[in-house]
């Protein structure tokens, strides 16, 4: 079943055809991974699909349903949450406050609520407190509560990014370059979560990578881009034989066009 | 699942997070001593009321702490400094005198509004320069309702609310600009405001002002200083309180989120037009109960008394304070009472070139914001904490604890 469906996606910035007529699906309970060289678009494509950038054209349909027009602040009810390349993380608050702002799209009381904090108030707070801590577990966050972002080194802090977009209990999950700037164990323990994430939670993962062992070792499918299009799609194996994806990375800015 | 330091996830929704028993019992002595002291060096002979009403009050700081504490004993440390705190400042009206008693009054007002701009600022970082319109705001709805014959269950709330509708209708230009462009649409609107009520004689008196009486409360009339000052004090309290719950609920992350990262904040599911009407909706409704309050002390108002100046006071009020924590209003506050009379009092002794210089509180005040945004962007509250943590870690204090690290550039944070 396809469960997030890209059609004809398209975005110009000024002259840049940053994104270019991209089609794809992802089916529910896979791991589609997005590859290309930088500036390929693939961070525009979550941008786009998190509806930060509005589409030049093309449609974006969620479980059927149309989501185009949405507002940015609607995606993560719907159940699509997302991680940043460089880390969007709320710097000057703790690790619990950055997870609790995870469970804000499940919130049921209101700012006048608030003011006060009655009964109900607590009571949903304590709730998103249990169902975040089964993620700081997930993820062996626990020595970390309560440190504020800003003083946490830059591995850590790109696993409470993960466990942020967790805590909106997303039904899929758009990983940007989950690897980057990780060492050796940290990209393999990203690794592990990622499969656990498909396996043990059952969420349907979208990721952009550049370490081809990680994206050989979780990916369902790839498909690779380049200059705003699609060059191929298929397993792992399959792209990167492809004579197109080969050309795109090991040929720099040769200025042939592709085959249409 | 928790093994070290906590027990359950309550303790994370608590207005007092981390607690210990050990000062708990320090603390009686403590509480012993003050009594005692009160007996001795109270300037009026304490009359059997008074023992009874001091009574009352320890027995309920006390019973504040018993309660807060859980089976292991924790949560009692800090509420028993706020107890402690809460017993300081209810016995002021005995020991203290006429003069003292009214600036602490003040103190109180400003921290009022003090609260709501750190929760604007601190908190959402979204800036404004016109707090001192919703001060007046306040202030002319308690003056007018009042000259109406309704007492202040009808004055206050009517106050807040209208304060808070000024606050949208301000707040609105937030939806599209950042720093220092919000800073000149707020003042901008803040000085229709004063014009609006200097130039509508009719209502509000112009610029002649408008005189208020002694407020009163279901026939119980606030006719003496000490009145006014529980009056004030409860209601800081009362303030202090909605921050603090604001700060531990979702609608304080959310503005902290907007605060840190508005993208990652929609990408959470933060709409960012109704949180950040929302928090200039709070935060001038608290402004606008400061300045109702504010008006019966004084008991004359006119738009003089509303200027930018009150604003900026405001602002020296929220970055001295400490823009991270609610409780640094208070410090915050007592700078900017405290920091005028100080120079005036020293003005004399100035050579007349300088002491007799136009402005002078302007530019100190000034002065003082600029140094604290340089050498203390935390604030009275930031160095406070600074010093605590100095002695809790003594032998093993780092000198890079409190150092933020630098972050990547933000042009490259979309990416
Ligand atoms: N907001 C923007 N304004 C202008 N150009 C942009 C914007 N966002 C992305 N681009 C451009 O679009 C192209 C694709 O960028 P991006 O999607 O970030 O690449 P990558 O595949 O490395 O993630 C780049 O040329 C980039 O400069
Ligand atoms: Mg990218």
């Amino acid at each position: 079943m396809t469960l997030l469906e890209v059609e004809n996606l398209a975005v110009h910035f000024g002259g840049i055809k940053a994104v270019d007529g991209v089609s794809f699906g992802v089916d529910k309970g896979e791991i589609f991974t997005i590859i290309g060289p930088n500036g390929a678009g693939k961070s525009t494509i979550f941008n786009l699909v998190s509806r930060i950038y509005q589409p030049t054209s093309g449609r974006i349909r969620f479980e059927g349903k149309d989501i185009t027009g949405l507002p940015a602040h609607r995606i993560a009810g719907l159940g699509i949450a997302r991680t940043f390349q460089n880390i969007e993380l709320f710097d000057m608050a703790t690790v619990l406050d950055n997870m609790m702002l995870g469970r804000h799209a499940h919130r049921r009381t209101g700012p006048f609520a608030h003011l006060f904090f009655g009964p109900a108030t607590r009571a949903e707070e304590l709730a998103h407190r249990r169902k975040i801590e089964e993620v700081i577990d997930f993820l062996d966050l626990q020595h970390y509560r309560d440190q504020m972002i800003a003083n946490l080194p830059y591995g850590v802090r790109k696993v409470v990014e993960l466990g942020r977009a967790l805590c909106t209990e997303p039904k899929i999950l758009l990983l940007d370059e989950p690897s980057s700037g990780l060492n050796v164990e940290e990209t393999e323990d990203m690794s592990f979560w990622i499969s656990d994430i498909k396996n043990i939670l059952g969420i349907t993962v979208i990721m952009v990578e550049h370490d081809m062992n990680l994206v050989n070792e979780v990916s369902d499918r790839v498909l690779a881009l380049n200059y705003g299009r699609v060059i191929a799609t298929g397993t792992p194996a399959e792209v990167q034989a492809h004579p197109e994806v080969i050309r795109a990375y090991l040929g720099g800015d040769d200025t042939e066009t592709e085959a249409a | 699942m928790r093994f070290l330091f906590k027990t359950d996830y309550a303790q994370d929704t608590r207005l007092f997070p981390f607690g210990g028993t050990k000062r708990f019992w320090s603390g009686l002595a403590l509480y012993a001593a003050i009594l005692v002291a009160l007996a001795h060096y109270a300037p009026v002979a304490l009359t059997s009321t008074h023992w009874l009403g001091l009574a009352i009050v320890y027995a309920v700081a006390f019973g504040a702490v018993l309660l807060r504490q859980n089976a292991d004993g924790e949560g009692g440390h800090a509420a028993f400094w706020y107890g402690l705190l809460g017993v300081a400042a209810l016995s002021a009206p005995f020991v203290l005198d006429l003069y003292f008693l009214s600036q602490i009054t003040f103190v109180y007002v400003y921290a009022i509004a003090g609260v709501g701009l750190i929760l604007l600022l601190g908190m959402c970082g979204q800036i404004s320069l016109g707090h001192a319109a919703f001060m007046a705001c306040g202030a002319y709805t308690a003056a007018l309702l009042q000259a109406q014959g309704f007492d202040l269950l009808v004055t206050l709330p009517a106050a807040i609310l209208l304060s808070a509708l000024l606050g949208v209708v301000i707040g609105l230009p937030a939806l599209r600009m950042t720093g220092i462009y919000l800073a000149f649409a707020t003042y901008a609107f803040a000085f229709i405001v004063e014009e609006v009520l200097a130039r509508w004689d009719g209502l509000t008196g112009g610029n002649m002002g408008f005189v208020l009486s002694d407020p009163s409360i279901l026939g119980y009339t606030f006719d003496s200083e000490q009145k006014m000052y529980y009056l004030a004090m409860v209601l800081f309290a009362l303030t202090l309180l909605a921050g603090l719950n604001i700060r531990r609920s979702s609608t304080g992350r959310a503005f902290m989120a907007i605060r840190d990262s508005e993208t990652a904040a929609e990408a959470m599911g933060v709409n960012l037009a109704v949180y950040k009407t929302t928090a200039f909706a709070i935060s001038a409704g608290m402004a606008g109960l400061a300045g109702a309050v504010y008006a019966h002390l004084l008991f004359f108002i006119s738009p003089e008394g509303f200027t930018i100046l009150l604003s900026i006071n405001l602002l020296v009020l929220a970055v001295i304070g400490g823009l991270a924590s609610m409780h640094g209003a208070i410090f915050g506050a007592a700078f900017i009472v405290v920091l005028p009379q100080l120079i005036s009092l020293t003005k004399d002794s100035l050579p007349p070139v300088v002491g007799q210089l136009p402005g002078l509180e302007s530019g100190i005040f000034g002065l003082v914001i600029i140094l604290f945004v340089i050498l203390e962007p935390m604030g009275l509250h930031g160095r406070w904490m600074k010093i605590k943590t100095y002695f809790q870690l003594f032998p093993l204090y780092k000198r890079g604890t409190f150092r933020r690290q630098k972050s990547y550039m933000v042009s490259e944070k979309n990416r």
